[in-house]
């Protein structure tokens, strides 16, 4: 495995009596795109918001090169972050939102508003966000997560409520960054999008990480063609231990 | 500039656009000058407005605090993905929130009498309103802030807010009532006085009355009022009883804010 950027070791997070990750250990290869899929609360999002310092673990540890993360602030710099949910103040516009990420994240070298471009979001910047469409603000939170050419991009479900092309240029600005060297750790549910994208695979269940590997990797032990196919194994043989 | 500036910038100029804001704004200027045209003299206006500052202030601060902070929760998820520090962050969450119902407060209060004109007496007056109603809005806004990051649950939060603001406004009062009646054999002044300062809405409300020569209506127990409060010593133990009022809950919301999970 090549220079890992981020390591995940032993980290576990309870929420109440619930177990939301169980010792989960993970090693972010750098220059890869990784995909987390898994069923709906299989602790993919407390995964990535405990990288992100939003979430405590409980135990563990996360290093992002090699520098622990828990209790720091910094590190966040390296790191930019589309959430799952795009709501922002409703009576800031794009433009001030953006201004307010320039000004938290201090003086930057150099901007990338490629997909400020690419989406054409530059008339609707200037307008407050809640009359934008739910599309267009996923559009601005996609824009402001590689605004500032992080090391680590963390995206969650990103092509959601995204029509196809966007969606499309969306893909394309991925594998653009991850070309120029950046990491990329993207969840989705839609397989036949991530098989475009993948590199490597977390398939995670019930708070464990079931799986980690490369996508050839899952499909080799699975005995599958497609990555979809190939998940949905993984899936119907958890089902089957359970049980 | 740091984090809790730049906060507080964006915040404070969301919040100032709120339809919210804008119609607490119009409230008091409508009630202002509609007092002001009715009685046709500042100082009875200023005597209906202190009952109404007291009411209104807290439970707008209380509850618009929490809705907005239950609303603004994605935003905090954003701004705590940057490199950025908790404790400043919630600062500066708080100030945002505060400073727009301040200026919105004392622009729909102050402007009517500035466009009606006022004399030195009234001037005070206007003065003290706007003090207690600022220090009332600090007090609030800020128990608002530690509910909103206390319960994960915005209807119980929700709840919460308005039940602190029934319990300081109405439930207290009728405890104090309650003791001075039951107690009445005995000497209470100072027992009275202390119960007073340990609820902000009476210190705001005894130091206007005071201002205002309501002493003469509250008897003895106003007298000892008077004295208390128009010595320095009086004075200083409102203006502490107020700032551990504010610091408090901030002190408690910071806590909280820094083991949250998001």
């Amino acid at each position: 495995m090549k220079r890992p950027l981020l390591q995940i070791m032993n980290v576990c997070k309870r929420f109440g009596a619930m177990d939301i990750l169980r010792s989960v250990d993970l090693t972010v290869a750098a220059g890869r795109v990784l995909a987390i899929v898994g069923p709906n609360g299989a602790g993919k999002t407390t995964l990535i918001k405990s990288v992100l310092g939003l979430t405590r673990p409980d135990a563990g540890r996360i290093t992002l090169m090699s520098t622990d993360v828990l209790g720091a602030n910094a590190y966040r710099a390296s790191i930019g972050y589309m959430p799952q949910i795009a709501r922002f103040p409703e009576n800031l516009t794009g433009a001030e939102l953006i201004a307010m990420l320039k000004d938290l994240r201090g003086p930057t070298a150099l901007l990338d508003t490629e997909l400020i471009d690419c989406f054409g979001l530059e008339q609707a910047l200037d307008k407050p966000l809640r009359v934008l469409s739910g599309g267009t603000r996923q559009k601005v939170n996609a824009a402001m997560a590689f605004l500032f050419s992080p090391e680590l991009l963390i995206l969650d479900e990103p092509t959601a409520g995204l029509d196809p092309l966007s969606s499309s240029v969306l893909k394309d600005k991925i594998l653009v960054e991850r070309g120029a060297g950046k990491t990329i750790m993207v969840t989705s549910h839609i397989m036949n999008e991530l098989e475009e994208l993948a590199d490597d695979v977390a398939f995670m269940v019930d708070g464990r990480l079931a799986f980690s590997g490369t996508l050839d990797d899952l499909k080799r032990v699975t005995a599958q063609t497609t990555m979809e196919r190939a998940v949905a194994a993984m899936m119907l043989r958890d089902c089957a231990e359970a049980a | 500039m740091n984090t809790m500036m730049k906060v507080l910038k964006y915040q404070a100029r969301d919040a100032i656009r709120s339809r919210w804001l804008i119609a607490y704004a119009l409230f008091f200027l409508v009630v202002t000058d509609a007092l002001l045209r009715f009685s046709g003299d500042p100082v009875k206006a200023q005597l209906s407005l202190v009952s109404i500052v007291l009411f209104v202030v807290p439970l707008v601060a209380i509850v618009f605090g929490t809705v907005y902070l239950y609303n603004a929760r994605e935003f905090v998820e954003l701004i705590l993905a940057q490199p950025v520090d908790r404790r400043q962050t919630y600062c500066g969450l708080y100030l945002g929130l505060t400073l727009p119902l301040i200026v919105t407060f004392v622009v729909g209060l102050a402007l009517p009498f500035v466009l009606n004109g006022l004399d030195a007496l009234a001037w005070g007056r206007l003065a003290a309103l706007l003090v207690a109603g600022t220090v009332l809005t600090c007090v609030f806004t800020a128990i608002a802030t530690s509910i909103a990051v206390k319960c994960e649950d915005r209807l119980r939060g929700l709840g919460a807010a308005i039940g602190v603001w029934l319990l300081v406004t109405i439930v207290y009062d009728g405890f104090v009532l309650l003791v001075l009646a039951v107690l009445s054999d005995y000497p209470l002044e100072r027992a009275t006085l202390g119960l007073m300062m340990a609820n902000p809405i009476d210190i705001a409300r005894v130091g206007l009355l005071l201002r205002f020569d309501g002493a003469a209506m509250m008897g003895y127990t106003g007298a000892v009022f008077l004295k208390f409060f128009s010595g320095s010593a009086g004075m200083v133990v409102a203006t502490l009883a107020l700032t551990a009022w504010i610091i408090a809950p901030i002190a408690f919301g910071v806590r909280v804010f820094q083991r949250k999970d998001f």
